[in-house]
């Protein structure tokens, strides 16, 4: 009974989340190209906030996500410069172990601390790595370096093409990674992490470390932002240490607070939301984007304190079988 | 009187001191509890008797002392591997998701019940949502199954705290003053249901209270606490008698 209920549950999430890969992809095909680069930014950004999202629903933010972003873009570039890897998937994947490793060492000792120390604990490790970046010549210092064009399966795009296949990559990895998200919040585990975000206490008493939960979060934030990272880097075809730099950090945060933390599309439609403010901000404001930005955010905040996602959530839940 | 084996004691504190400066919370504490007692621990404010509860569940440690559970040093333990090991507990402020239902509250209980947490297995799966609802049942909060916790009256609470404390089939239950905060007239009602769903149930409860009619109605025996000693360990009757528990817990003699 149990299995049965766990398997429709885990089919419909996967039926749904594959559905809305493959709409996208279909739709990617006849899609102007700044639409379709907007959405490969959107998307690959997304994954990093998605990694705020569950560390929020553990009751911690990172202001530091800038520090994976960067990581994950510098290996898939390095591996691409210096080992010759130009496979788009195997990029993405260096990308998401190299921030894995990374941030491994740090994940028990920073899940000890909570609210503005594990903010600026995490800050502070982004910062040292920009420090880092912008002095390593090897790595090109403060102007970074380039990357050239990926391949898929073997094959290299044509001009025509490349655009569209970092977006079909990106979205397809980004899709892929949503439904293994949206697993994940439904699972025991998962709901012992949002657990842990209201009650630390009980959820000890009843058992489980709170500690291990956040430590797991942290790591998987970072395997999802590094291949953020990655992804993002080879759309742009450019690393620079402003990757890894707080103003990039903070607006992982701001689409994450956007999205708010009960659902996995938001993290993804507030990336989309931000990328098309800062477009069309930038074009008719070009001077006080930022400020139409923050405009946008006070908005937000005031009518939907829960996030984006809160829309469709409380609906669904109002709908949801007792 | 003889005293049955270390491991059919569900609990064996031997020695136990702590100290928080210089007040003294509990000096060579000596305390064996039978498997399936129900012992009222009880005691005016500061006497030791949270201060035990919360050394028995690894929440502070003791400065000397050993603790056993079923003959297992559980000494020095954290919350949770003394939790895994059989100790359950509720609190004096039930510890509950004010934002979620009480059925979502019984379900993050059922959840952690398995010491492997899953990131597959999804939380509200039948079988969970079955052995919630079964325990919700015999506490008799299925009515308010779809409620908020924010939104319960005090007692259904403090029922829900316990409820959720029996989700890992604990060996020793501690209840932490389970009838404060309870109107006069809920009190002995609230009690009746715990104890008719703790009957169902192979567990030694200790329970920490300051009224003295629910120790004499609930407890098969008494342990009074007074500056971190123990000054009283009989049946109620007797306890409640003792001339040092009359005079510093209950006030009856001046």
């Amino acid at each position: 009974m149990t299995h049965t209920t766990s398997s429709i549950s885990h089919t419909r999430i996967i039926v749904a989340g594959l559905g809305g890969i493959a709409l996208l992809l279909a739709a990617g095909i006849v899609m102007p190209k700044w639409l379709n680069f907007l959405l490969t930014l959107a998307a690959a950004n997304g994954l990093v906030s998605l990694g705020i999202v569950l560390l929020m629903r553990s009751g911690v933010v990172s202001f530091g996500q800038g520090m994976v972003f960067a990581l994950g873009g510098y290996a898939a570039a390095l591996a691409y410069g210096k080992l010759g890897v130009s496979d788009g998937l195997l990029l993405t994947l260096i990308g998401g172990l190299a921030a894995l490793l990374f941030s491994l060492p740090f994940a028990y000792l920073i899940a000890r601390y909570r609210g503005i120390f594990f903010a600026m604990l995490s800050l502070s490790l982004s910062m040292v790595l920009y420090g880092i970046l912008v002095k390593s010549e090897v790595l090109g210092g403060s102007d970074g370096f380039n990357m050239g064009r990926i391949t898929v399966a073997g094959m290299r795009p044509t001009d025509a093409w490349s655009g569209y296949t970092n977006y079909a990559l990106t979205i397809a990895v980004s899709g892929i990674i949503a439904i293994a998200a949206k697993v994940y919040f439904d699972s025991t585990r998962g709901l012992l992490a949002l657990a842990a975000r209201d009650n630390e206490i009980r959820v000890e008493y009843l058992g489980s470390s709170v500690r291990e939960l956040i430590a797991t979060n942290y790591l998987l934030a970072a395997f999802v932002g590094g291949m953020g990272g990655a992804l993002a880097v080879m759309a742009l075809g450019h690393i620079e240490p402003n990757f890894s730099y707080w103003t990039t950090s903070g607006e992982f945060v701001f689409v994450a607070i956007l999205a708010g933390h009960h659902s996995v599309l938001a993290a993804f439609v507030a990336s989309a939301v931000l990328e098309i403010v800062r477009s069309f901000s930038s074009l008719y404001f070009p001077n006080t984007w930022q400020l139409a930005l923050g405009l946008f955010l006070l908005a937000v905040i005031r009518f939907l304190p829960r996030g984006i996602g809160s829309l469709w959530e409380a609906r669904r839940k109002q709908g949801a079988p007792s | 009187m003889n005293l049955p084996a270390t491991e059919a004691l569900a609990i064996s504190a031997r020695g136990i001191q702590k100290r928080f400066g210089a007040v003294v919370a509990a000096a060579d504490i000596h305390l064996d509890i039978v498997h399936g007692q129900k012992v009222s621990l009880i005691g005016s404010n500061g006497a030791g008797k949270t201060t035990f509860v919360n050394m028995l569940t690894g929440f502070i440690q003791p400065d000397e002392g050993t603790i056993l559970l079923h003959g297992e040093n559980i000494t020095g333990l954290a919350p949770r591997k003394v939790a895994r090991l059989g100790v359950a507990r509720s609190f004096q402020i039930p510890q509950l998701y004010k934002d979620l239902s009480v059925l979502d509250n019984m379900l993050v209980a059922v959840a952690s019940q398995h010491n492997n947490l899953s990131f597959w297995r999804p939380a509200k799966n039948a079988a969970a949502i079955a052995r919630a609802q079964q325990l919700l049942e015999r506490f008799e909060l299925s009515q308010h199954a779809q409620r908020l916790v924010g939104e319960l009256p005090g007692g259904v609470r403090k029922l829900l705290d316990i409820a959720m404390a029996l989700t890992r089939q604990p060996k020793v239950l501690l209840l932490d003053e389970p009838t404060s905060g309870v109107s006069g007239d809920e009190k002995f009602p609230m009690m009746e249901t715990v104890m008719r769903a703790l009957a169902q149930e192979a567990v030694t409860v200790l329970f920490v209270e300051h009224d003295m009619d629910i120790v004499e109605r609930f407890a098969d025996r008494v342990v009074a606490f007074y500056s971190g000693r123990i000054i009283a360990d009989d049946k109620p009757a007797a306890a409640l008698a003792a001339p040092d528990v009359r005079r510093y817990v209950t006030g009856t003699l001046r």
